[in-house]
């Protein structure tokens, strides 16, 4: 218990009236401009309380939301955009590559998308990355690289079972259709060799005809119509040195892409569509 | 004027309980009664079922190494969140979250709306060696997921998230095992997987068809992150929460 409190001689401020061996505490007031702070705070939270939702089944006098207050923001943002995002809809990649007004503002538009969206397979610059993730910066295109054809596979994407339309056809694994392993080590030492990079193989030469050249072409130039690589360059998608090529004839390869129709909208893809044709690759 | 001072209240051991109860209950009640109006915070959107067993042994592999301390699994209502990520997080999403893998740190982008966003052999390639495809990346390799994955306690396993208030039904506990094997096997019959859990996808999501790997589940786990509701078809009426 607390003794009686005194007076302090030397400061003339009373103590708190404990007493540790000798020792006293001075009982000095708060200082006033932080009482009245603290006075000010507790009620500015009263008033927030009022406004603003705070207590259960309480909205609050604004009404006010998080989710408005996104919803707000949004539509105003729309708002700004719309003029041009309206005429970016409306057009075709073709138009709008050719209108300048249009192409500054959706190459702008395109890279933040590109970024987002994209860049996680296809890289920063859109160089592509070992593994099936394919350089967008090269003039190597799997299923065209015309405008139009950009478009329709950022759209509808590859291989990914959600788009009816999605590109992609299934290569065959041809250790399960009947090839042994030897033929495909040939048939491997034939498919580089299409592009000078190794010894010709009369074996593999052979078994390309009949298996691989209704796809691939007969000198391996490729078939946009069913996505078939062209086999005859120096560009490959899971590596060109023979195990993996291999390993590609013998368990096949499939690579997908999300179909980027109903996740973005018609406007950002009609934008991203010309972003990627000026990454370096992009054909008439 | 007397002067109101704490010796009033130190001194006076009623008044001092009375007081303490009261502060005490303040606080109590602050974190019990959200407890009690948590079901009326849940949307009515369509879709929310509960994880398929690979789904949730993908998503203890994920409590298991930690991602929630990098990933985020949370969109918040904010324009630039909404723009990069998508349609900001429901409670809904969340409901059969035991526990919520919210997270309260960003090392690395947020992961709820990761589902779809990317390939599987994106997925794998990239849990094996990050910097292989996003080389400013600081993500460690997980490239030991590769080996199989210990599903001998799956049926405990839905046993517990149902102890806890997920509603799986007793055949999909007694199936669980069937269930966890035919969506990591493309080519097993799945009638019966895709009837108790609706669009739930079934891909050999490490392209090794043969085993089912740690990598596999957690693959599947990513991709149905944030896909279970169909965003064109909420109105606004079913995200209104009172």
């Amino acid at each position: 218990m607390a003794k009686q409190t005194e007076t302090d001689a030397v400061t003339g401020v009373a103590t708190t009236g404990h007493e540790w061996d000798g020792i006293r505490e001075l009982d000095n007031p708060m200082p006033s401009w932080w009482l009245y702070t603290f006075y000010a705070c507790i009620a500015f939270a009263l008033v927030w309380m009022v406004f603003y939702p705070a207590l259960p089944f309480v909205r609050g006098l604004l009404g006010n939301t998080a989710r408005g207050d996104l919803a707000a923001v949004m539509a105003t943002e729309q708002a700004k955009a719309e003029p041009m995002l309206a005429r970016i809809r409306a057009a075709t990649p073709e138009a709008i590559a050719a209108e300048p007004e249009l192409r500054t503002f959706a190459l702008a538009g395109g890279r933040i998308a590109f970024a987002n969206s994209c860049a996680g397979c296809h890289g920063a610059g859109g160089q592509g990355a070992p593994g099936g993730f394919p350089s967008l910066a090269d003039d190597d295109w799997i299923y065209g690289g015309s405008l139009e054809d950009i478009r329709t596979t950022i759209r509808h994407g590859v291989r990914n079972g959600e788009a009816a339309e999605a590109r992609g056809t299934a290569m065959p694994a041809f250790l399960q259709a009947g090839l042994t392993m030897p033929q495909i080590g040939d048939l491997a030492e034939h498919v580089i060799s299409l592009s000078g990079a190794g010894p010709a193989n009369p074996a593999g030469a052979a078994l390309f005809a009949d298996n691989c050249a209704a796809c691939h072409g007969e000198r391996g130039e490729g078939n946009r119509q069913v996505g078939a690589p062209r086999l005859n360059d120096r560009i490959w998608l899971y590596g060109g040195d023979k195990a993996s090529v291999t390993r590609s004839i013998a368990y096949s390869r499939a690579g997908v892409m999300p179909a980027w129709e109903g996740r973005l909208d018609a406007a950002m893809i009609n934008m991203l569509t010309v972003y990627v044709h000026a990454l370096g690759g992009g054909e008439q | 004027m007397k002067r109101f001072t704490h010796a009033l209240i130190e001194k006076n051991l009623i008044l001092l309980g009375v007081l303490t109860l009261l502060t005490v209950a303040i606080g109590g009640l602050v974190q019990i009664v959200p407890l009690f109006l948590v079901e009326t915070t849940i949307e009515r959107v369509q879709g929310i079922r509960p994880y398929t067993p690979l789904e949730l042994m993908g998503r203890n592999i994920y409590v298991r190494e930690g991602c929630y301390l990098c990933h985020s699994q949370m969109v918040r209502p904010f324009r630039d969140e909404a723009e990069r990520y998508g349609h900001y997080s429901l409670a809904a999403e969340s409901m059969y979250d035991h526990p919520f893998q919210w997270g309260s740190k960003r090392t690395g982008p947020d992961l709820a709306r990761v589902g779809g966003r990317y390939s599987d052999d994106w997925h794998a390639a990239h849990l094996r060696s990050p910097r292989d495809l996003v080389p400013a990346s600081v993500m460690p390799p997980y490239a030991f997921l590769d080996r199989p994955l210990d599903a001998e306690a799956i049926r405990a396993h839905l046993r517990a998230q149902r102890a806890v208030g997920v509603p799986y039904s007793d055949e999909m506990i007694a199936e669980a095992a069937n269930d966890l094997a035919a969506q990591a096997t493309p080519e097993a019959d799945a009638s019966g997987f895709s009837r108790r859990y609706p669009n739930a996808r079934q891909a050999a999501f490490d392209a090794d068809p043969k085993v089912v790997t740690e990598m596999d589940a957690l693959v599947a786990y990513l991709q149905m992150l944030g896909t279970l509701v169909r965003f064109s078809d909420v109105t606004p009426d079913q995200l209104r929460q009172p």
